[in-house]
């Protein structure tokens, strides 16, 4: 289900790496029974022709899946490296996420529950969340830190326009772990009638399994896209991590093929040596957080320590236990970039290729570009995972952007 | 028998249930929440839950995160919350702590353990760990004759409350409510049900492992009608809530918690 043979499937109480090592459940026993009964009914949604076709067939219809592998000429010319494009921004809704929630969605309808709950750090998740509640006809509640909710208005509009309740979340640091406190809070309340969509592959087993098995396609699709273009596969793959959903998509593609480099981005927002980020496994240590364990942004006393990006999206002091495993295994490196460094990049994808990358995605644009140092005239895939349309309120402050007259 | 299950068995004696009393360390300060929870004992509190405040509660609705936050705030750590247990626990009265699990695997669980232990503390009570993923914290936990309390919820399978109560030492915790602390309240007619089968499901039928009812109590009418189902009544928030209300007058904070503790500790006797 979540990669057949591959050495990072969990088991069947949902460790990853070996028993007790990354994942696992650790949640209320209040949920215990709800967590059973989405994992009993994905499992038996994934094996069932009738639920995998509708899948399928609201991904191509209604996503505009399979996204398309691009071949980043200019960009390639200036990285020395051959750069392809995972366009994942041009899938409905501007991003990945919109397979998440149409799988979880769907499964939602199969399990008779009538209303979801999602959490959203950028927006994205809520947008999708709130797209795929629309179509299936579900009632929809998403949960939004504060903070975000103030840098990320457009987004708490579309899902409004889209017929969802935003509620913005005052506790903690405001942001998107706080929203998945709030999130879980409600469902412990409602959980009789309620599905939680879970927006990253993260959270207690099956989230991170169930959450790979509808966005694997996005590396099973790039997998083969790359060789019908180059007739090989790439030398190396690269997405951005927050709770690292586009990432494990991307990754599940190519996780069983040795020769090929795997490379997370996490956000190191001010430089990982200001303590201002969220390099959760390049600079975290193992803890449980959300209902897993992994690498999380901790004190010496275990309490979370805020997180900080300037994408909204990345924003999160802990990641998902699959890549917590890939990490410990060594199959994949992670390695920060700065928000100037992703800013750097978004700039210059909009001007070579004439796509505006969303901030997350432009962290592994960035992270790309230094791997291309080390890899002159290779190959490099990497995950295109959003479009920048929602950041460009940051944007316009961060370049000083939206007057007329001097180029910026 | 431990100290925990003693204060069970001397409550039905007497013919009636436990009470319960949860406050967070640290709040409003360290001392004045050793304070509050002596008066908690005086008042007539037979078991005390020690909550270690935590970042991330996912079972705790706005009143203790409230409480937590403050004092964490504060500066409260780890090794306060085992100092507010030595001081409680010296009273005689068995001491828990309630924790959410990631404070402890950093704590380093057989160091927490043996801590605890030292300071007189009864065992755990934790709220995001359950018995399937608590191998470490069972075996720290039984080589020091420390209780595990674990819980079960209304939406709990009899399946996982057998697992549940066949794990668990001291008492197990059933939520009354689905949902978090300090926000609806729990009946009698709502929680009987769920107490009858976690008896139903414990070894010896339950003779040995008293049955606690928290989540969604907070009066003395309400600790009445739970007393007449279950071993035992737990009270967090509405504690809580008597030092939030008092925030610049300690001493009408800790009257308020006593009377409020008088008042449930004769609902558990009504």
């Amino acid at each position: 289900m979540t990669g057949a043979g591959s050495t990072y499937d969990a088991d069947a109480l949902g460790w990853f790496g070996g028993a007790g090592a990354f994942g696992g459940r650790f949640m209320p026993e209040a949920l215990m029974a709800a967590l059973d009964e989405l994992d009993i009914a994905w499992q038996k949604a994934m094996v069932d022709p009738t639920f995998t076709a509708e899948f399928e067939d609201l991904l191509q219809n209604y996503a505009g899946v399979p996204s398309m592998l691009y071949d980043a000429k200019r960009l390639s010319e200036h990285a020395g490296a051959r750069i392809l494009l995972k366009r994942e921004d041009l899938n409905h809704t501007g991003a990945h996420k919109i397979r998440n929630v149409l799988g979880q969605a769907l499964l939602t309808k199969r399990m008779g529950k009538t209303r979801v709950i999602a959490e959203t750090g950028a927006g994205q998740h809520g947008v999708a969340s709130a797209t795929a509640a629309a179509y299936l006809g579900l009632d929809c509640t998403v949960y939004m830190g504060e903070v975000d909710t103030e840098r990320q208005a457009l987004n708490v509009a579309r899902m409004q326009l889209l017929g969802a309740e935003v509620i913005p979340v005052r506790s903690g640091s405001r942001t998107l772990k706080d929203a998945i406190n709030e999130a879980l809070r409600d469902w412990v309340a409602s959980v009789d009638h309620t599905a939680y969509l879970f927006g990253t592959a993260a959270g207690p087993h099956p989230f991170p399994s169930l959450v790979l098995s509808f966005v694997r396609g996005i590396g099973d699709e790039a997998r083969q896209q790359c060789l019908d273009l180059t007739g090989a596969l790439p030398d190396a793959i690269a997405a951005c991590v927050g709770g690292g959903s586009n990432a494990i998509g991307l990754f599940a593609g190519f996780v069983d093929d040795p020769e090929v480099a795997i490379y997370g981005f996490e956000a190191g927002g001010d430089g990982v040596e200001t303590g201002r980020h969220a390099a959760t496994i390049f600079a975290g240590s193992i803890g449980v957080l959300h209902g897993a364990r992994t690498f999380v942004l901790q004190d010496d006393d275990g309490q979370t320590v805020e997180s900080h990006s300037i994408s909204a999206g990345l924003d999160y002091p802990g990641v998902g236990p699959q890549h917590a495993a890939l990490a410990a295994g060594g199959r994949a490196s992670y390695l920060p970039v700065t928000d100037a460094e992703a800013m750097d990049a978004m700039a210059l994808l909009a001007r070579t290729e004439g796509i505006i990358p969303a901030i997350e995605s432009a962290h592994a644009i960035a992270g790309a570009l230094k791997v291309a140092k080390d890899r002159p005239g290779q190959t490099l895939l990497v995950n295109l995972s959003g479009r920048g349309d929602k950041d460009m309120g940051t944007a316009m402050e961060w370049f000083h952007l939206g007057e007329a007259g001097e180029k910026k | 028998m431990t100290s925990t299950s003693t204060a069970f068995a001397k409550a039905r004696a007497e013919g009636r249930a436990a009470l319960v009393g949860y406050l967070p360390a640290g709040f409003p300060d360290v001392d004045g929440s050793i304070a509050a929870l002596k008066a908690m004992v005086d008042a007539g509190c037979d078991v005390i839950e020690i909550g270690l405040p935590y970042s991330d509660p996912v079972m705790d609705g706005p009143t203790i995160q409230a409480a937590a936050q403050q004092a964490l705030e504060a500066g409260v750590r780890t090794t306060d919350v085992l100092r507010t247990v030595e001081a409680v626990a010296a009273t005689g009265v068995p001491t828990l702590v309630m924790t959410y699990w990631n404070p402890i695997e950093r704590y380093g669980v057989e160091r927490f353990a043996q801590d605890l232990a030292d300071a007189g503390g009864a065992g755990l009570i934790t709220p995001d760990l359950t018995p399937d993923f608590a191998p470490e914290w069972i075996a720290a936990a039984d080589a020091r004759d420390l209780d595990k309390v674990f819980l079960v919820a209304p939406s709990s399978t009899d399946e996982r409350i057998a697992l549940t109560t066949a794990a668990s030492r001291g008492f197990v915790y059933a939520t009354g409510i689905m949902g978090v602390t300090g926000t609806t309240q729990a009946t009698a007619a709502g929680v009987a049900p769920l107490i009858e089968r976690t008896k139903a499901l414990s070894p010896n039928g339950g003779a040995d492992l008293p049955v606690s009812v928290g989540v969604g109590v907070s009066t003395g009418a309400q600790a009445a009608a739970l007393a007449a189902y279950a071993d035992g009544v737990i009270v967090g928030s509405a504690f809580v809530r008597t030092l939030l209300d008092h925030p610049d007058d300690r001493a009408a904070g800790l009257a308020a918690l006593k009377s409020l503790t008088e008042e449930l500790a004769g609902g558990v006797r009504a």
